[in-house]
């Protein structure tokens, strides 16, 4: 979980940061409130996650709950791996 | 008519029908109605008069509708700004229309504190979801809008009018080529005739509940919340476009009839299936600030038969200038159709003369719901609007190259000038250049547009730098996010050893659009 955060973390920092503000962005903030992540922005994190986590992600599973913070993408990315295993 | 009618006449014939939707809020066209007259009886307290200008950046929230209308109704113009604009250009607009009031969320005062001290003008920030205490202002009265509209002592009814229709209702701002915004001056008589001719040709009525994603800082979506209450339906806001999901969900549930959007959303929501989700409610889209392009517009009339599917063509110095009929859409793909109602559209030469069918010239919209101008640039002005055939008459120059065919229907060319059109917005590439040039180590620096399957037109930086300086991509994208907003960040930067120039010295715009890689 911690390892999936940490990736998560430093994609998010690396395209929607442009790399700086690493101390600033904490792994709760909503992308929302903060408008960090843009709709583009969404289905770029989407495809990272199912390219490098190999998972299928159906709409219904894209919603803020899921997808709104770091943290929460690392849960349910954790989650989905776990039920596939 | 005033503007702040369309609102107050909904709301004697409808008084108990839902006006507005804003996640969990609900509201009545009473409600609205009276909690922007107790937001106007604190403005015009607070010294708003009329004809004064009063800024709202908020994203698309209740409060921005009831400042809107609340302003109107204190007889002063409201202006809006995009919740995402960066400081500078903040300043800019605060400055330029000397604004004595503010409506700003309170999550944007930590980062405009210094930007509120050296506003001279300013006098009153009102704070929308106040977080805390009010701040503590020596030269400014800081005021808490949900405690406005919580204090009945304000008064329930609207303030007494003092405008009429040949008043200035809003200052929208617009990219210009010199890179500074524009603020277009739109009377109460402009936006009623724009509202009235779009209500005609889309045939909006107090059945319709619309779903507005588009911000209102853009005429596109403003006009969404004014249409809307002028036939007394729902409007529907949303913040975002992010979760597509929850849009179908929303559409499904309130029984959405129209969805308006630029071709960005549409390309975005073509990702997914359309046809898993129940979209029957929905009678009519709208697509305008871009083309749609055309297996776009062929994909969506495949998977929603039942829907009408508009495209349209505007501007913000009229708001609205054509569309196209449904039933033209596979017969005139190209085309961004005929002069809305109670327009007068047509092409001119260079010599000023009208052109017939076939000719490419300079589009002019002749009607009522063309803008006063732009405000304190006479000069502008005068380029924009010139004399009509009426003595006394001006019409715009659009700075748009169009041919119209045999049967009256538009195509558009190009722009005269440089201006980038992407996710539907303008934007000057002066501007961007400008944000820059003041990277240290960038000794040039030219924006050009790229064609782009989603966003329409990309944005493209072309970077040279200074002997001896090291600057990474990165460092371009942040300096950009800090000082512009979201939508004018550049998807692409380069870097060169040289701009290429035209024979003339002027930098050669097309050769940059193609990519040549010299440095890493």
């Amino acid at each position: 979980m911690e390892q999936i955060e940490q990736e998560l973390r430093q994609f998010v920092v690396d395209n929607f940061l442009f790399g700086e503000g690493e101390s600033q962005l904490s792994n709760e903030d909503s992308f929302l409130e903060k408008g960090l992540v843009d709709s583009m922005g969404i289905l770029t994190l989407v495809n990272f996650v199912q390219e490098k986590y190999a998972i299928a992600i159906a709409d219904e599973e894209l919603v803020p709950e899921n997808w709104d913070s770091v943290r929460r993408i690392a849960t349910f990315v954790q989650g989905k791996l776990s039920v596939t295993k | 008519m005033q503007v702040e009618e369309f609102l107050e006449r909904s709301a004697r014939h409808f008084p108990e029908k839902t006006a507005l939707v804003c996640g969990s809020q609900r509201f009545s066209y009473a409600e609205v109605d009276r909690l922007s007259n107790r937001f106007a009886h604190a403005l015009i307290r607070c010294g708003v008069r009329r004809g004064d200008r009063v800024a709202v950046c908020l994203d698309n929230c209740s409060e921005a509708v009831f400042a809107i209308f609340a302003i109107l109704k204190a007889g002063a113009v409201f202006v809006m700004v995009d919740h995402t604009t960066k400081s500078e250009r903040l300043h800019y607009i605060l400055n330029d229309c000397q604004a004595n009031t503010l409506v700003l969320p309170s999550d944007k005062l930590e980062s405009f504190q210094e930007l509120l001290e050296h506003t001279s003008h300013l006098r009153t920030v009102f704070i929308a979801n106040l977080k805390g205490s009010l701040p503590a202002g020596r030269s400014r009265c800081f005021i808490s809008v949900s405690e406005v509209l919580e204090t009945e002592s304000f008064g329930d009814a609207a303030p007494a009018k003092q405008c009429i229709d040949a008043d200035l209702a809003a200052l929208i701002y617009t990219s210009g080529t010199t890179g500074h915004p524009k603020g277009v001056m739109l009377t109460h008589l402009n936006m009623f005739s724009a509202s009235n001719s779009v209500i005609s040709y889309l045939e909006n009525n107090s059945e319709d509940v619309i779903l507005n994603v588009l911000r209102l800082s853009y005429s596109y979506g403003l006009y969404q919340v004014l249409t809307g209450f002028h036939v007394g339906g729902t409007v529907i806001l949303e913040r975002s476009v992010n979760y597509p999901f929850l849009l179908f969900e929303k559409i499904k549930k309130e029984k959405v009839t129209a969805f308006p959007m630029v071709p960005t959303i549409a390309a975005m929501l073509l990702q997914y299936d359309l046809r898993q989700h129940d979209l029957s409610s929905l009678r009519y889209i709208t697509t305008a600030g871009a083309a749609l392009p055309q297996h776009h517009a062929r994909k969506l009339r495949e998977l929603l038969p039942h829907v009408k599917i508009f495209i349209m063509y505007g501007q913000t110095e009229c708001k609205r200038i054509s569309y196209l009929p449904p039933e033209q859409i596979d017969i005139r793909p190209n085309s961004v159709g005929v002069a809305i109602p109670n327009e007068e559209l047509y092409v001119i030469a260079e010599d000023g003369r009208r052109v017939g069918p076939g000719v490419v010239g300079e589009l002019v919209v002749r009607g009522s719901h063309v803008m006063k101008g732009y405000w304190g640039l006479p000069k502008e002005s005068e380029r924009a609007l010139r004399p009509g055939p009426v003595p006394g008459e001006k019409v715009l120059y659009t700075g748009d190259l169009f041919k119209m065919d045999e049967e009256g229907y538009f195509y558009f060319v190009s722009r005269k000038d440089d201006i980038i059109k992407t996710r539907g917005e303008k934007v000057s590439p002066k501007e961007i250049e400008e944000v820059l040039h003041a990277v240290d180590g960038v000794a040039e620096a030219a924006v050009v547009a790229i064609p782009d399957e989603v966003l329409g037109q990309a944005i493209k930086a072309v970077v040279t730098l200074r002997e001896g300086a090291q600057l990474t991509k990165q460092e371009i994208f942040r300096h950009c996010a800090k000082h512009l907003e979201d939508f004018k960040i550049p998807q692409q930067v380069e870097f060169r050893a040289a701009l290429p120039k035209t024979p003339n010295g002027k930098i050669d715009r097309k050769e940059l659009r193609s990519p040549v890689e010299t440095q890493a």
